[in-house]
């Protein structure tokens, strides 16, 4: 037997134009959580996808238990013992808790004797010891479409220990969490471990590496850094080692000098009971307002209501002393008011759509000779304009957006938005998912856009970056605005007091 | 030298997989040439490219639709009606059957606007629905396939429509200038022309592609989603209305059963032709490669003299190879 739970030498994996994995390397210890690290497109997905049967490697081995593998296909790999929680949970929301576990291999039972059919009764009693496994406690029964993103991510969790997995992959799996429910997660991470499962833990969160994970491997563009004890890391190291160069600052200086006031929000209160209600704030010229709070205060929901997205039943919006009346994105548009939605996927990259259909589809009136021909030349001139100026790494303005990385794509997004020349642009979770490379660059475009005189509400769940960012802190707390910090005197104990005033 | 050979022999192979489909065109039309040499002869040719043309304006129309995810299954029905129509405004005075005996003849181009403007009313009401009630497209359009059709029949008696005039069969049996080139080429030239126009150099184009990318995230670009679904659901009903006049003129007739199920031959030609049904993909060129493959096949067929039944297994199957290899292009490699 080897020392090594499982083993990956030599792994090659090139996609179109790209070589995503180029000798990588992974050595998992049995009972041990394995952080795995490296900026966005460093290639740690792709790894994993490879280990989980998703991807099929050019070249390399896997050894399994001191054998070598062939893995071939998800399904193979759970049969082996190898789970994976996907970052982007592929639930099946309109079937309950326990089918949604026991997909592709319900327990079977004979009816009459012969006819094969689910043992449903089986399912659901299973299912409810392996919530109380893994500390959770709601009906097997229910809809998974019920519960929030965390509640479906410890199902997910649920599904894997119920494989008896040996190796558990975790590919960022409190990106939407709470802190109460990073705890639980944490338990359950080290419950398993003692039983000797081996955990791959991705994820972009320092503190949260240094604390559970006991060995760590870098990866940069594909390539295998090295691995190391965690005892002997630390913050500046690891992202020394991921970026290549010394980081010398987080945060870039900022000289933005905030103004009059330009939006003023009153008592604003959303259609729905149990969203956003009686929420005030003002924002000023060349301010950047952060917006911090636990998952579920509502700060999307409220921003995307003042953007038009979503209803409000009561308040007002007063933008450079006029009322506004915003019923849909375009008339916020008009207004000069942009916002980065949280969900770039989702509602945010048109993802088969070129970079230059991306960057411009906002402000395409701009383009046009004699009203109605869109001059390709100018939008091709806005593209490169911005290439530059932001450093957005693409083939050419014709490559789909969907196959950029995540900072690239943000950074197209944030293109879209300043090509409307915007004075109030909102950013939810601008960083969200992203490199700290390409994160530093968005901090000093924001930085910047300040400094132009533009005004920036960000909401953000990193602490942080909230408070090397912001002017002043809007804090919320389920639905209502519980505090304003100055950014000066911003601490994580201060924020965090704002953002647990539960009524 | 070794390096060079395998370049050239991955670049031929890429080749052949991206323009799979016009080779097959290519090599169906050369062996049935050789097989039967009437194949070539002019009027055959000119047959061919009358078919495609209309089929080819259905298809445009079809397009709008299934780049933005939706559909459009009231084609073949608004196809039909209009060509009823069209046919009942333009029969001889002389007609013993006339469907209004005293009628004043009317220009053709004022039918043309007429039976334009009384589809765009189905292509409105399609609009309307899938945007603001929320109606999934292919029920929506489902449903007002059976109401045009319904329509039609109440409008028609179920009577078939001839005794056209002769200056409207002529629009599909003259050609321009004397010589064969049918009003009907010039039609889906300019048609397509203007198509290529829209969705290549305009705002409205841009938006089309944009809702099929990401209709959400186009809505929260600014994009007004209702408006620009009810233009293309509009455009595709209008653009069917030409369909059915040139039918119509083409047959020198029409019926409540003409043009029944072309939304479906549309949409495979569109389909095979690139357009991708989860959205936001799909070219003008493209598409008349896919409309040019269907008909093309047909009349190969027939000049084989495949039984007609037959005909119909073969074209199911060359829908399946053909999307089968097309997609080969798009799938990301695993």
């Amino acid at each position: 037997m080897s020392e090594y739970r499982l083993e990956m030498r030599d792994v090659v994996k090139t996609f179109p134009g790209v070589k995503a994995l180029d000798s990588a390397q992974l050595k998992l210890k049995p009972g041990t959580v394995h952080a795995l690290m490296g900026e966005n497109g460093a290639g740690k997905s792709t790894l994993m996808k490879c280990m989980f049967g998703i991807y099929k490697m050019d070249s390399g081995e896997i050894y399994y238990e001191g054998e070598k593998v062939d893995i071939t296909d998800p399904m193979n790999a759970l049969n082996r013992g190898i789970a994976m929680v996907h970052q982007e949970l592929q639930p099946i929301p309109a079937r309950s808790v326990a089918e949604n576990i026991y997909i592709g291999r319900y327990p079977m039972k004979k009816l009459l004797g012969f006819l094969p059919v689910i043992d449903h009764e089986k399912m659901f009693k299973d299912t409810e010891a392996l919530l109380e496994k893994v500390h959770m406690n709601f009906d097997p029964k229910q809809k998974l479409g019920t519960l929030s993103v965390s509640q479906m991510q410890s199902v997910e969790i649920a599904k894997a220990v119920s494989a008896d997995c040996k190796v558990l992959i975790l590919d960022e799996p409190t990106s939407s969490l709470t802190a109460n429910e990073v705890e639980a997660l944490f338990t359950i991470i080290s419950e398993l471990k003692a039983q000797g499962v081996s955990i791959v833990y991705i994820s972009h969160k320092m503190d949260e590496i240094l604390r559970i994970s006991d060995e760590v491997t870098i990866m940069r563009d594909g390539q295998y850094i090295g691995t190391w004890n965690s005892k002997e890391l630390t913050t500046d190291l690891i992202i020394t080692r991921m970026v290549g160069r010394e980081l010398t600052n987080l945060y870039p200086k900022r000289e933005n000098v905030p103004g009059e006031v330009v939006l003023k929000v009153e008592d604003f209160t959303s259609i729905h009971p149990r969203s956003f209600r009686n929420c005030s704030f003002e924002l000023r010229k060349g301010e950047i307002l952060g917006v911090g709070g636990l998952v579920g205060a509502q700060r999307t929901e409220l921003m995307e209501a003042i953007f038009g997205l979503r209803g409000h039943i009561s308040g007002k919006v007063e933008y450079k002393g006029e009322e506004l009346h915003i019923k849909h994105p375009r008339d916020a548009i008009q207004k000069k008011i942009a916002l980065l939605t949280e969900d770039r996927r989702a509602t945010g990259i048109l993802g088969v759509l070129s970079v230059a259909d991306n960057i411009s589809i906002s402000s395409l009136d701009q383009y046009l000779r004699a009203g109605i021909v869109l001059d390709n030349g100018k939008i091709e001139e806005l593209v490169q304009d911005n290439k530059e100026k932001m450093s957005i790494k693409t083939p050419s303005s014709k490559t789909a957006i969907r196959s950029l990385s995540g900072g690239n794509q943000q950074k197209v997004l944030i293109a879209r938005w300043l090509a409307n020349s915007p004075d109030v642009l909102i950013l939810d979770e601008p960083t969200r998912g992203i490199d700290v490379g390409a994160k530093y660059e968005i901090y000093c475009i924001i930085a910047d856009l300040a400094k132009q005189g533009k005004s920036i509400i960000m909401i953000s769940s990193e602490m942080g970056e909230l408070i090397g960012m912001s002017d002043r802190i809007m804090v919320m707390c389920d639905g209502r605005v519980t505090g304003i910090v100055d950014g000066k005197n911003a601490t994580q104990e201060n924020v965090l007091a704002y953002a647990t005033q539960f009524e | 030298m070794e390096a060079t050979k395998n370049l050239n022999s991955k670049r031929i192979k890429s080749f052949l997989g991206n323009n799979a489909i016009i080779i097959l065109l290519v090599a169906i039309a050369i062996g049935v040439g050789i097989a039967r040499p009437g194949f070539f002869s002019g009027a055959n040719i000119v047959n061919l490219m009358k078919n495609t043309s209309i089929r080819y304006i259905i298809a445009l129309g079809i397009s709008g639709c299934l780049i933005t995810t939706g559909n459009d299954l009231s084609a073949g029905r608004t196809v039909g009606f209009a060509a009823c129509i069209a046919a009942i405004l333009l029969q001889r005075a002389d007609y013993s059957d006339r469907f209004y005996p005293n009628m004043p003849e009317m220009p053709l181009w004022l039918v043309l606007i007429i039976v334009m403007a009384i589809c765009s009313i189905v292509g409105l009401c399609n609009g309307l629905v899938v945007s603001y009630l929320k109606v999934q497209p292919f029920i929506a359009t489902l449903g007002m396939q059976t109401i045009v059709y319904g329509i039609c029949l109440v409008y028609t008696g179920a009577k078939p429509i001839g005794g056209l005039r002769t200056d409207f069969t002529n629009v599909a049996n003259k050609g321009l200038f004397g010589t064969k080139f049918s009003y009907i080429f010039l039609y889906a030239i300019v048609i397509c022309a203007f198509m290529w126009f829209l969705y290549n150099k305009t705002r409205h184009g841009k938006y089309m592609y944009a809702i099929g990318g990401n209709e959400n995230a186009a809505e929260v670009a600014g994009v007004n989603v209702p408006k620009t679904k009810i233009k293309i659901y509009m455009l595709a009903s209008v653009l069917f209305a030409v369909a059915g006049f040139l039918m119509a003129a083409k047959s020198g007739g029409a019926s409540v059963n003409t043009a029944q199920g072309y939304e479906l031959d549309a949409i495979a030609a569109c389909t095979i032709g690139g357009v991708s049904t989860t959205g936001g993909i799909g070219k003008v060129s493209g598409i008349f490669v896919g409309v040019l493959v269907f008909e093309l096949l047909k009349i190969a067929m027939q000049f084989m003299g495949v039984e007609t039944s037959y005909t119909y297994i073969v074209q199911g199957l060359v829908i399946i190879v053909a999307v089968a290899m097309d997609i080969r292009k798009y799938l990301a490699k695993k």
